[in-house]
């Protein structure tokens, strides 16, 4: 690149005020991924030291959430090849939270959807999210994941599928061989 | 006849599309409201003092470079 100083000061300042502003939902996703708080929030860290050094290799005016969601999803798994299942929250990933802000989520209703999310399997709640909650496309959330179109539409479809029967057939008490998180969600009440 | 078809349509369908359909959105607008409690959280500070101190750093190398 033949930026001269001005330029390059403008185009790196711009880039910290991008990410920052892309922050909130990287932490977002985060914790969709990890659940506890803490632990989430050490891969946003190193999702942010691992895109600084590398923002060369953003193209700038692209889509910086898109390419902020590959690096932390990219750290994620390969922290968990190298360092097994412990880089993830043993009790499931939006329950945790639960128990630490329990006033934040009013209705069992919605304690019941979260812990419906935790049955699913990973690429599948992982679609779920970065379609129906970080509004990207189906073509973008394919990038993201590195796999096709339509896989991520049949991960979706199938994650829909699963939290129906888990929320509105087998009823909400039942979450059968994936209730690992049930206990901490009584801790919760009774805390 | 007639009576058992009114009360066969005056219940909800149990299953087929408009259920399905009414059943994802309530799906997908829970899915929202639970990753924006996270999202609308402040940033914590570490991260804004991380990135101004990668920045501080990356400036000085610059210097650096130029003398």
């Amino acid at each position: 690149m033949s930026a001269d100083r001005s330029t390059d000061g403008a185009a790196a300042a711009s880039f910290k005020r991008d990410m920052i502003a892309a922050l909130p939902n990287l932490r977002a996703f985060a914790v969709s991924l990890i659940g506890a708080s803490d632990k989430a929030d050490d891969l946003v860290q190193d999702t942010i030291m691992k895109a600084w050094a590398k923002q060369d290799s953003f193209t700038h005016g692209t889509n910086i959430k898109a390419w902020l969601f590959t690096i932390l999803r990219n750290e994620f798994y390969s922290q968990m090849r190298k360092r097994g299942r412990e880089v993830q929250d043993s009790e499931g990933t939006f329950t945790e939270r639960l128990s630490v802000h329990p006033e934040q989520y009013g209705s069992l209703d919605m304690r019941d959807f979260r812990r419906a999310l935790d049955t699913l399997p990973e690429d599948q709640r992982e679609a779920l999210i970065l379609v129906g909650a970080s509004g990207f496309s189906y073509e973008e959330a394919s990038e993201i994941c590195g796999c096709a179109v339509g896989t991520i539409k049949s991960r979706i479809n199938r994650g829909r599928q699963k939290l129906q029967e888990v929320l509105y057939i087998e009823g909400p008490a039942d979450y059968g061989p994936d209730a690992v998180s049930a206990p901490v969600t009584s801790q919760a009440f009774v805390a | 006849m007639a009576d058992t078809n009114n009360t066969e349509n005056r219940g909800p369908a149990p299953s087929g599309p408009p259920r399905d359909n009414d059943i994802n959105a309530q799906i997908s607008g829970k899915l929202r409201e639970l990753y924006d409690s996270v999202r609308e959280e402040a940033i914590p500070d570490r991260f804004l003092d991380l990135l101004e101190k990668l920045d501080e750093a990356e400036q000085k190398s610059k210097l650096a470079v130029k003398k």
